[in-house]
């Protein structure tokens, strides 16, 4: 098993963050891994990628793909911009997207190799309820891994919240656990609009 | 033991923390440059007791870390590209002087144009140098790379400096599960710092004046001869760091499914994993083939090379850096090494690719293995050096 997740966000919004946390949550569940943030420039707002990758075995191979088994999108907007259409989704992959019920996700945003499950979770709800919130930027990228863990099975969610608390000590690490945990509580699968 | 999350940087700091240096001495240059912060967090944190210096450059930061070094510490630095070629002055002379010290070299194209991405460039200009050499493939080796290289270096038979290459973010920033050793173990395993001399005001001694042609060529020799011997020193530190901790890696050379292999892909760094997973779909396919992963280059594993590679059908070393005007610098020193043990060479090929960073891949590998083992099964025979991204965009 050798899964390869692709992380779209903006400068800042904490993709690499988020990619770090899936390998120590991947070690405690036994899981090997590996992660890397986009391999240049990056400029806060822009749009940037992270990357990680989960297997049951030693991981040999390096390197930036833009094949993704897992497509994480933490701002509705990339959608929007076909930011989205700069990678791929293998067939059978999921897509996790912070997004709205009403935000009218189509699936040609996507570059879709086979069959793809859409989820969405409305993170920056969650986060602002949660008061979340770093230089008025609400932070996305915890509750994003509650939600991914539910939609790939991949990684316990208990791990996650764990991982989470190792990374953000004390306080800040209670708070960003609470939101993974009400994200994996309320991702749900949607079917994208067909156009 | 302990399974941690660490970038290849973190990996070089921890294994530098654990080795409990005295003093570093660095600049920052990407992408070595959390290698360093993270040392200068262990000091300012209370875990590691050690002196961090800063210099204005790189040049000073080696001069900084040689005197350190001269005066009984264990001293460490780490630099990237155009850092490293600021202190070529002083890589030479640290390693003339035979003294005992360990740098990282997180590998990074050189420019123009500016370019931060992997090649091995920097460290292959490094080969004359008369520096142990290694290269790392993930963040687990080099942590354990990173602890040898103290052991080596101070290693009463060799007493010259280790250089550790990695490969810039797909190794120095790219986050892997690493093993941890316990404190006490390491403690134990590598002893306490040995080295030829010490000059710390305690007695007089000259160091570095002039000396006769005569006696110069002496000291030179004595060099070439501490870097043979280093080649045994290299084999047993991996030896007795496995028996301690549970891992080795062959020596100067792994070996990836080669006992049974007809064709050989021989390379070094990161992407050598992308080289075995493309191996492992290669023999799916019927391809008999192994992957000859070279770990150390300084001292030039000409013994393990030939016995991998003598009765080989086929050898692709494929590299991320050139010689301009002649070859690979690996794959020239593959072929004059191999010369010392037999006139017969098997068919070599030198593909040069990666360079300037290009992202090359397992699918890379399969295409590459794939096209030189057809030429051969055909009775063709390609061209000894190929550029693999130019022949491929034609």
């Amino acid at each position: 098993m050798l899964v390869e997740v692709l992380i779209l966000g903006r400068g800042g919004q904490g993709g690499a963050t988020a990619a770090n946390i899936i390998v120590s949550a991947a070690i405690m569940d036994g899981l090997m891994a590996q992660a890397f943030p986009f391999f240049g420039a990056e400029r806060r707002g822009a749009p940037v990628k992270a990357f990680a990758r989960i297997s049951d075995g030693r991981i040999l191979r390096h390197g930036m793909f833009d094949e993704a088994d897992v497509l994480v999108v933490m701002d509705q907007g990339l959608v929007r911009t076909n930011y989205t259409k700069e990678v791929f989704v293998k067939d059978g992959g999921r897509i996790v997207i912070n997004s709205q019920r009403d935000a009218g996700i189509k699936s040609k945003s996507f570059n879709l190799l086979g069959k793809a499950f859409f989820y969405r979770v409305d993170a920056r709800a969650i986060a602002l309820r949660n008061k979340l919130v770093i230089a008025g930027w609400p932070i996305v990228n915890t509750p994003m891994l509650g939600a991914f863990s539910k939609a790939t099975g991949l990684i316990r969610v208990e791990s996650i919240k764990k991982a989470v608390m190792e990374f953000f000590e004390g306080r800040a690490g209670e708070v960003n656990a609470i939101a993974v945990e009400e994200a994996f509580n309320e991702v749900e699968e949607f079917n994208p609009i067909d156009v | 033991m302990v399974l941690k999350s660490l970038t290849g940087n973190y990996a070089v700091a921890l294994a530098v923390k654990m080795a409990r240096v005295d003093v570093v001495a660095a600049y920052p240059i990407t992408p070595q440059t959390t290698i360093v912060e993270k040392l200068a967090e262990y000091i300012d944190g209370g875990e590691l007791d050690a002196i961090m210096i800063r210099v204005e450059s790189e040049h000073s930061a080696l001069a900084a870390a040689y005197g350190s070094a001269l005066a009984g510490a264990r001293a460490f630095t780490a630099t990237s590209s155009h850092g490293l070629l600021y202190m070529y002055e002083w890589v030479n002379w640290v390693s003339r002087a035979r003294v005992p010290l360990v740098m990282a070299i997180v590998t990074r194209t050189i420019g123009p144009p500016w370019n931060i991405w992997t090649d091995h460039s920097d460290y292959y200009e490094q080969r004359d140098t008369g520096w142990i050499q290694g290269f790392a493939m993930d963040s687990q080796e080099v942590f354990d790379m990173t602890l040898q290289a103290f052991k080596i270096s101070e290693d009463p038979r060799v007493y010259l400096p280790v250089m550790i290459g990695l490969d810039a973010f797909i190794l120095s920033h790219t986050s892997m599960p690493v093993e941890v050793p316990e404190q006490e173990l390491v403690d134990e395993w590598l002893g306490a710092r040995t080295q030829g001399f010490i000059i710390d005001g305690s007695e007089a001694l000259i160091h570095g004046a002039l000396s006769s042609p005569e006696y110069t060529e002496e000291f030179i020799k004595d060099m070439g001869k501490a870097m043979e011997e280093a080649v045994e020193v290299i084999r047993e530190v991996d030896y007795s760091f496995g028996r301690t901790f549970g891992r080795s890696y062959g020596g100067l050379v792994e070996l990836y499914k080669c006992s049974d292999a007809k064709y050989h892909l021989v390379l070094m760094g990161a992407w050598a994993g992308d080289a075995m997973e493309a191996v492992d779909t290669l023999r799916e396919q019927g391809y008999s083939i192994g992957v000859v992963r070279v770990r150390y280059t300084r001292p030039f594993p000409g013994e393990e090379l030939y016995k991998a590679l003598s009765s080989s059908k086929g050898v692709i070393v494929v590299e991320r850096g050139v010689s301009f005007g002649s070859m690979g610098p690996m794959f020239l020193d593959i072929a004059g090494n191999m010369l010392k043990y037999s006139r017969k060479l098997p068919y070599m090929r030198n593909v040069i690719a990666g360079v300037g960073g290009v992202n090359v891949t397992y699918k890379d590998f399969e295409y590459i293995a794939k096209e030189t083992i057809d030429y051969i099964e055909s009775g063709e025979e390609p061209s000894v050096m190929t550029w693999y991204h130019a022949r491929r965009s034609k």
